[in-house]
């Protein structure tokens, strides 16, 4: 159940799931998740491609591999729900139901993208959809998603606030001033970690003392869970025990997600750190997206005709937003000055 | 009950009235709550506002900007405070890279009303961190503002504004004049306007300009040249330093062609350096000597027993006026 490739000793102790929960799903659900990791993947495929072209500035971290986890997550959430991340963020946004249009055009810095192209790859953000952003700094946006579940308490709403963050982010020390006011507070926020398992190219277990993430957590006193994360009815099952644990006013709640990153870390990554069997493994093994494919044509949900179509109209919509971010104008330089100061 | 008030309950009444307004507004940082702050700044909040509007935060300056930017995100307007603002380099990545810049990269769609306080400056006998004036460190960033009053009234009208403002602002205390004066502060008085400059003393023949701490000793200076030399120095304060009114100071200085600059804050790459240059945009062909600069030395800001060899007095700030208008 352990998507890690890495020698991955158990401690044994904490919250790891015996026997991995995992969510009953209607076929309509079974099909929606379907749809949503495959919007994510087609999404990034397109970045790829454009960004070879030359036609992205900046850097293009792609989620491929990934997409079980935001898909599953974002699942679980319902309005006023407030999501926030790193720089690996387009997933995210599609499974948020941006725009890809806005998305892609704000890689490729035109007015026509989310940030009118002023936040690039990195800044972007859709209040309308409870979507925080993307943010740079590794790590920082930890206690940025601790200030919103405070905010949702304040407010004495039930809502949630997800804070995710890499394997590589968990290294930060302002992780853990955010998970000490979080307990301390008892703050609805669940911490979402998507372990890659490669922080750029150093391993966890290059990097971290204790590699089970999930229980970095313990000496706050925040319960933590080790999910498969390439798995996206359990990201789901574990995301509706988070929420619920949240809503119910218990505090936060850890969820490391063991997931894997097909392609490098950004688009210049020499990728000395793995071998290309690793990948390929992963790839044939474990990939959200197939498992996915073989339970619903396993079970009768659906046939190849019908998911062929679908995978044409997700790329369809993809090309549109291609074709938006290729064609909208670069912004005004009078940009230059707005939105520093109200 | 007299309304003459220090500006630590001048800063008092400005949160007092401004959580009274707002129930988004609220307070935050180390010892804040129970204590009342470490300069008793939010003395008595908790009591009357609650815990869940006065919160004691664990220590972790990088932790408590980070929470309140997404707080701010969220709609709230809360206001932290940091124990000295040498302490808020702890918090400086969350400043530089996310209070600064929320407005730019979201194209506007996210502002935060966000105010960090933070107690600054010479003059109390401490050390280090607990005096030092890096200013320059917030003005030089785009996107902040950076407020620093230089009195009890000031520091109520600006703090209420502060809070009022759409943007983040950088609200720097200065320690020694926190309960060095009174001034007559009653309540409801309204906020200030931010981003100008306040001409605090009408003058011909030299302008002088400084801010916080040091404009009492910049208006001691200009009184002792009255009385001595028979020179009337107009005295602008700077309660906005960033973004900095160039316009008021450059009027002032195409009248009196001489101008002198008086800063706690070290001499080199300083807040004294970027208002020289504004000068020599503004009013070059007015000026009848170089603009002259008084500031801390290029040090350390060293312990008690030469504290005041390092700041400005009103005697060195007397002697550069007698320069400049000698020159």
């Amino acid at each position: 159940m352990n998507a890690s490739t890495s020698s991955n000793k158990s401690a044994g102790r904490g919250r790891r799931a015996s026997k991995p929960a995992v969510y009953e799903a209607s076929p309509e659900e079974l099909l929606k998740f379907y749809r949503d990791m495959l919007l994510v993947r087609r999404f990034e495929e397109k970045a790829g491609q454009m960004y070879g072209m030359g036609l992205i500035g900046g850097f293009c971290h792609l989620y491929i591999g990934q997409e079980a986890v935001c898909v599953g997550v974002q699942s679980a959430l319902k309005d006023g729900d407030a999501v926030i991340t790193g720089y690996r963020e387009h997933g995210h946004m599609m499974a948020a139901g941006c725009d890809p249009k806005g998305v892609m055009a704000e890689l490729t810095g035109r007015s026509g993208g989310c940030s009118r192209g002023k936040g690039g790859s990195m800044h972007m953000f859709d209040p309308a959809k409870g979507f925080y952003g993307g943010h740079g700094i590794v790590g920082a946006q930890v206690s940025l998603g601790t200030g919103l579940a405070f905010a949702a308490k304040y407010k004495k709403t039930d809502n949630v606030a997800v804070a995710y963050f890499g394997d590589g982010a968990a290294n930060q020390g302002q992780v853990y001033e955010s998970f000490n006011m979080a307990r301390l507070w008892n703050l609805p926020v669940i911490y979402l970690i998507e372990n890659n398992q490669y922080a750029m190219g150093t391993s966890v277990a290059r990097a971290s003392s204790e590699i089970e993430l999930y229980r970095r957590g313990e000496s706050f006193k925040i319960p933590g869970k080790q999910v498969d994360g390439m798995n996206v009815l359990a990201v789901r099952a574990a995301m509706d025990e988070a929420v619920a644990h949240c809503r119910a006013g218990k505090g936060p709640m850890i969820l490391e997600m063991k997931t894997y990153r097909y392609r490098g870390h950004s688009m210049s990554d020499p990728a000395k750190y793995r071998t290309k069997d690793e990948v390929q493994k992963m790839r044939a093994e474990r990939d959200p997206i197939e498992q996915l494919r073989e339970l619903l044509l396993d079970g009768g949900h659906t046939d190849e005709a019908a998911l062929k179509e679908m995978d044409k109209e997700v790329k369809a919509l993809v090309a549109d937003a291609a074709a938006f971010a290729t064609e909208s104008p670069e912004p005004d330089a009078a940009e230059l000055y707005t939105d520093v100061l109200a | 009950m007299s309304d003459e008030r220090t500006m630590v309950e001048a800063l008092n009444l400005a949160l007092r009235e401004e959580m009274d307004r707002d129930d988004n507004v609220m307070v935050l940082g180390e010892d804040v709550g129970a204590d009342g702050g470490i300069f008793r700044v939010t003395k008595g909040l908790i009591d009357d506002f609650g815990e869940s509007r006065v919160m004691d935060t664990p220590l972790a300056e990088a932790g408590i900007v980070g929470v309140s930017v997404g707080m701010a995100l969220a709609g709230l307007n809360p206001v932290a405070e940091m124990q000295f603002s040498g302490f808020s380099y702890f918090a400086f990545h969350q400043i530089e890279g996310h209070v600064a810049r929320m407005r730019w990269r979201s194209r506007g769609r996210f502002t935060l009303p966000l105010v960090i306080r933070m107690p600054f400056g010479g003059g109390v006998r401490a050390l280090e961190h607990h005096s030092e004036s890096r200013e320059a460190y917030f003005a030089h960033t785009p996107g902040l503002r950076t407020v620093i009053p230089s009195g009890p009234r000031n520091a109520c009208t600006l703090l209420k504004a502060a809070i009022r403002s759409p943007d983040p602002v950088i609200f720097l205390e200065p320690k020694a004049a926190y309960r060095a004066f009174r001034e007559e502060v009653p309540e409801g008085l309204d906020p200030a306007q931010l981003d100008k400059a306040d001409i605090r003393r009408k003058g011909a023949d030299i302008t002088m300009i400084s801010y916080g701490a040091m404009l009492r000793r910049t208006l001691e200076a200009a009184e002792t040249l009255a009385e001595e030399d028979g020179v009337e120095a107009e005295v602008i304060d700077l309660p906005t330093l960033a973004p900095l009114d160039a316009e008021t100071i450059g009027a002032s200085v195409r009248r009196t062609g001489r101008a002198v600059v008086v800063t706690e804050a070290p001499l080199s790459f300083g807040p004294a350096g970027e208002i020289a240059a504004r000068i020599a945009e503004e009013a070059f062909v007015y000026l009848e000597a170089p603009v002259n600069r008084v500031t801390g030395w290029d040090v350390p800001m060293p312990f008690f027993a030469r504290e005041q060899s390092y700041l400005p007095d009103a005697r060195r700030i007397t002697n550069a006026a007698r320069v400049t208008l000698a020159y």
